[in-house]
């Protein structure tokens, strides 16, 4: 199976999961600091700064993009509780 | 200056003038002891609501909490008619001042509603209606009412995301939503003659703005600049018509901190916060701190949560770059001071600190994991898993504690090198 390898900058920590995993479901494992309130999408509470890597994370749904306007996002964010990585290098943190 | 009249003969409630265009149109609660469940207040609050006349049309700048709605509306209908107010004005959309906002428009479903850019999402999840329809704003941004002009500045966190102040350009009048207000009530409503409230006026800062020091500031370099104003005229308790400009002083004087520290600006500070019943914990705490002190560039101190009081563990955590805690796991939890101390800091930056956690127990140690996710939870970054050790620890588990110490000193100047794990091996 694909994997991807994502770095979460805030504790160091670099793990290598399937294609496919939400970040949510790695960052909770290991610790990182990004924060999750309603867990699908609908909240902005787990806003990150994609530092490295955006093309390799799944496309933000019509639903993510709206979230993201909403809560000022920039063009580096993304929500963590929505985003699959999908294969090569990422690197994240929380904002 | 004579009392300001809140009512006609009549008993009908009035709008006060605080100038030739400006009325306060607000309410009095003064049977409010409690806002927010965490502020206190001894003589209830206000929720001031203004309303501004203009060549071309009425501005109404924030509205009341809901419970207080008849007598907005009344005191409204003393300087103006509904179909008059073109413009409505939200600084803030927590429902102390957004209560009364559907009902008003309704009653004036010609006028435009302005919202910070960040209200947004807010407004939908607080009004539970789809239909209302707005302008958001951002810094800089004007809306004309003939010969008066209100211009935009968005004060983020100053108390939510969504804050902003309303400016009224001609008259040098700052509308400033719950910046420079405090929960106080006095039916003389103006900072001159009301009754002593500076120390309402600090508490409000204390526990709404100074978790957010910096915004604090930012906001602050919007608003000085605009100085010297006529009056600031906030959310809640007395309007600031007398020397307003000392309360944005006092602001900027809070934001700042109060003796610079002596630590230098390439070292970093690790705070260990302990509470022992028998003595294990504090072995533990003791070699963490020995771990920890063996690096240079750091600075560690060592405290037992038993000789301390809150407030000053407060005000060191907030200027603190990494925090240890220590907890022994009695029945199934950390015990009581460890929870007091963190729920205790709310009100204090904590965003991107090192946090660690350790503890003995007897029979289960979930205390340690229950003080990690709680760190989580306050934004704090906690990279390196906690240590649990049962009972007495053994000169084994002794040196692990001193390695802790050590790796958390390295990791707060960075010198911990990356790890590489795969998923599965998490489980
Ligand atoms: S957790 Fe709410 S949007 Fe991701
Ligand atoms: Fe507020
Ligand atoms: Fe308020």
């Amino acid at each position: 199976m694909a994997k991807a390898s994502i770095t979460f900058e805030d504790i160091n920590v670099t793990v290598s999961a399937p294609a496919g995993t939400r970040i949510i479901e790695i960052s909770e494992k290991v610790g990182s600091a990004i924060t999750y309130g309603c867990r699908e999408g609908d909240c902005g509470t787990c806003i990150m700064k994609v530092s490295e890597g955006w093309n390799n994370l799944s496309e933000p749904s019509v639903l993510e993009d709206k979230i993201l306007r909403e809560n000022m996002a920039g063009k580096h964010n993304r929500l963590a509780c929505q985003a699959q990585v999908l294969g090569g290098k990422i690197s994240v943190k929380p904002v | 200056m004579s009392k300001p009249i809140l009512s006609n003969s009549a008993g009908t409630l009035q709008a006060v003038a605080l100038s030739e265009r400006v009325h306060w149109i607000g309410v009095l609660d003064p049977n409010l002891r409690t806002f927010d469940i965490i502020l206190k207040t001894a003589n209830g609050t206000t929720y001031n609501s203004y309303l501004v006349r203009g060549s071309e049309g009425v501005a109404i700048i924030d509205t009341v909490k809901e419970a207080f709605a008849a007598d907005f509306f009344t005191r409204l209908e003393s300087v103006a008619r509904y179909d008059e107010i073109k413009v409505i004005v939200l600084n803030h959309l927590e429902p102390d001042h957004s209560g009364a906002l559907p009902e008003l428009m309704r009653r004036a479903p010609q006028a435009r509603l302005y919202i910070s850019q960040k209200a947004q999402s807010m407004l939908k999840a607080l009004l539970k209606q789809d239909a209302l329809e707005f302008t958001p704003v951002l810094t800089g941004d004007t809306v004309s009412l003939g010969d008066r002009t209100l211009s935009f500045l968005h004060t983020p966190y100053l108390h939510w995301p969504d804050t902003q102040c309303t400016h009224l350009i001609e008259e040098k009048i700052l509308f400033s939503g719950d910046v420079f207000g405090c929960h106080f009530c006095d039916t003389r409503l103006f900072n001159d003659q009301v009754g002593d409230f500076r120390f309402s006026f600090e508490y409000y800062y204390a526990h709404i703005m100074r978790p957010f020091k910096a915004f604090v500031n930012t906001a602050l370099n919007l608003i000085e600049p605009l100085l010297p104003l006529q009056q600031i005229l906030p959310a809640h308790g007395p309007m600031l018509r007398d020397q307003p400009q000392r309360y944005v002083q006092r602001y900027r004087e809070l934001s700042r901190s109060a003796l610079e520290s002596d630590i230098g600006a390439d070292e970093k500070t690790l705070l260990i916060f302990y509470i022992s019943s028998y003595g294990n914990t504090r072995r533990m705490a003791e070699a963490i701190y020995e771990g920890a002190m063996s690096i240079e560039k750091v600075r560690v101190s060592l405290y037992d949560l038993e000789g301390g009081e809150i407030a000053p563990f407060v005000d060191l955590i907030e200027g603190a770059d990494g925090l240890v805690f220590g907890t022994p796991t009695i029945n199934g939890d950390a015990v009581k001071p460890i929870w007091d101390l963190l729920s205790s800091l709310a009100v204090v930056n904590l965003k991107s600190k090192l946090g660690g956690v350790f503890g003995s127990y007897g029979w289960t140690g979930e205390g340690v994991k229950m003080v990690e996710d709680r760190l989580r939870g306050l934004k704090l970054r906690v990279p390196i898993p906690g240590i649990r050790i049962k009972l007495i620890p053994t000169d084994e588990e002794i040196y692990l504690c001193r390695e802790f110490g050590l790796e958390l000193a390295q990791e707060l100047l960075g010198l911990r090198t990356a790890k590489v794990i795969d998923l599965a091996d998490l489980g």
